[in-house]
């Protein structure tokens, strides 16, 4: 793989999508800017202090906040916001998945590195995972429980299955997928925390704002070492609504370096 | 005790949700007609939070008649809330704080409701369908 260019997720201004987000990049030194915005997490019982004498988020111990929960009817509204924020600057449902997932992206890459730091430092072995499935399970697990607070419904592997709802989702959703490529595996969430508010209109019923999800878990496959193509699709149940599939399409360099460690 | 009909009124008299409940429930009024009354009530309701001997008022909060009551719930945001039931109801109010708690969650919170319009939402029905039935 080469890496001759920086790859174009760290720019939120990717380059499809240049003339929808110009009013960003006059304001984005700013606005990317966290250390001088007041904290949210006042501290209490601490005596009150003035917001500037209090330390910055970056100063502040990694590990204190590690059992701090968020309150999720605030995070509702903030993710509201974003996807109408983003539902106005884009030209199509495809388009508003792609920015979901670019800023899904730029959480997945921190907390992918908060993750890494707070499970393994404390660790004599601290490890990282080279392998796929390993690398999978600890997506399932320990990311959902980081972000979300509980582990993943289910992981499959699609096609081999032969589950009719999976195979007729890949043909609808991948239709670039030819017939020798092997089966993409999907993670599957039965209640997504994220979106448990948001009813899609039915002239949209195709989209998913699981696509935010979808890019953080590109964002950890990418950092971990596996580059992949990472989408989210509704696949409801009679019991299950709400059900969410991520799907993860690894690039051919990772199968071919998986097919090469198997030996 | 039944509970026959819920309206939901934004901040400038326009009704944004109605649904009727039960079979032998409210006779039906064409939509036009759910529009006026809700007009009219937001007017009512203006009026009757000005009559206070005792200075500021919340306003009307039950209006009943013979064989029925309307139940009013008003938010900080002006928001009204209306509940038509039979007038032995007692859960009418609690009932009221329940349906706003899910107006809050599944309409508010989703990104696709523009504030005061007409809520034309799945999982808020879903939420009034497992509160009062459909």
């Amino acid at each position: 793989m080469s890496y001759a260019q920086p790859h174009p997720r760290f720019s939120v201004l990717s380059s499809s999508s240049l003339a929808s987000a110009e009013h960003l990049s006059t304001a984005s030194s700013t606005r990317f800017s966290l250390s001088s915005a007041p904290s949210i997490n006042t501290a209490t019982g601490a005596p009150a202090k003035s917001p500037a004498q209090r330390p910055s988020i970056y100063d502040r111990p990694l590990n204190k906040a590690r059992a701090a929960e968020v309150s999720a009817s605030a995070f509702a509204f903030l993710f509201s916001e974003v996807v109408q924020y983003t539902q106005k600057r884009v030209s199509g449902i495809n388009d508003l998945e792609r920015r979901l997932n670019t800023l899904g992206y730029r959480v997945g890459t921190r907390v992918l590195e908060l993750m890494t730091w707070r499970n393994e430092a404390s660790s004599k072995a601290p490890k990282r995972e080279i392998r796929f499935l390993p690398a999978l399970m600890s997506i399932h697990t320990q990311l959902w429980r980081a972000v979300f607070g509980r582990p993943a419904d289910a992981i499959e592997k699609s096609v081999e299955n032969a589950d009719e709802c999976a195979s007729a989702l890949l043909q609808r959703a991948q239709p670039m997928i030819l017939p020798a490529d092997p089966a993409p595996d999907m993670i599957i969430d039965n209640d997504p925390p994220i979106t448990r508010h948001i009813s899609v209109p039915r002239d949209m019923s195709q989209l998913s704002c699981s696509s935010f999800t979808a890019g953080v878990v590109e964002a950890v496959l990418d950092g971990l070492g596996f580059p992949a193509r990472v989408t989210a699709h509704n696949t409801p149940t009679d019991q299950y609504p709400a059900r969410t599939t991520i799907l993860i399409k690894l690039e051919k360099s990772v199968l071919d370096r998986e097919e090469a460690l198997k030996m | 005790m039944a509970i026959w009909g819920l309206w939901v009124i934004n901040k400038a008299g326009g009704l944004v949700y109605q649904r009727n409940f039960g079979a032998d429930g409210l006779p039906h009024l064409t939509s036009n007609e759910y529009l006026v009354l809700a007009g009219t009530l937001h007017g009512i309701h203006a009026i009757t939070s000005r009559l206070s001997p005792t200075g500021a008022s919340s306003g009307a909060q039950t209006i009943s008649g013979e064989t029925f009551k309307l139940t009013i719930l008003l938010t900080a945001t002006g928001t009204k809330f209306v509940l038509l039931t039979s007038l032995a109801e007692p859960t009418a109010d609690s009932v009221l704080q329940k349906v706003y708690e899910a107006y809050a969650d599944a309409v508010m919170k989703n990104p696709f409701h523009t504030p005061e319009m007409p809520i034309r939402n799945e999982g808020f029905d879903a939420r009034i369908n497992a509160l009062l039935g459909s």
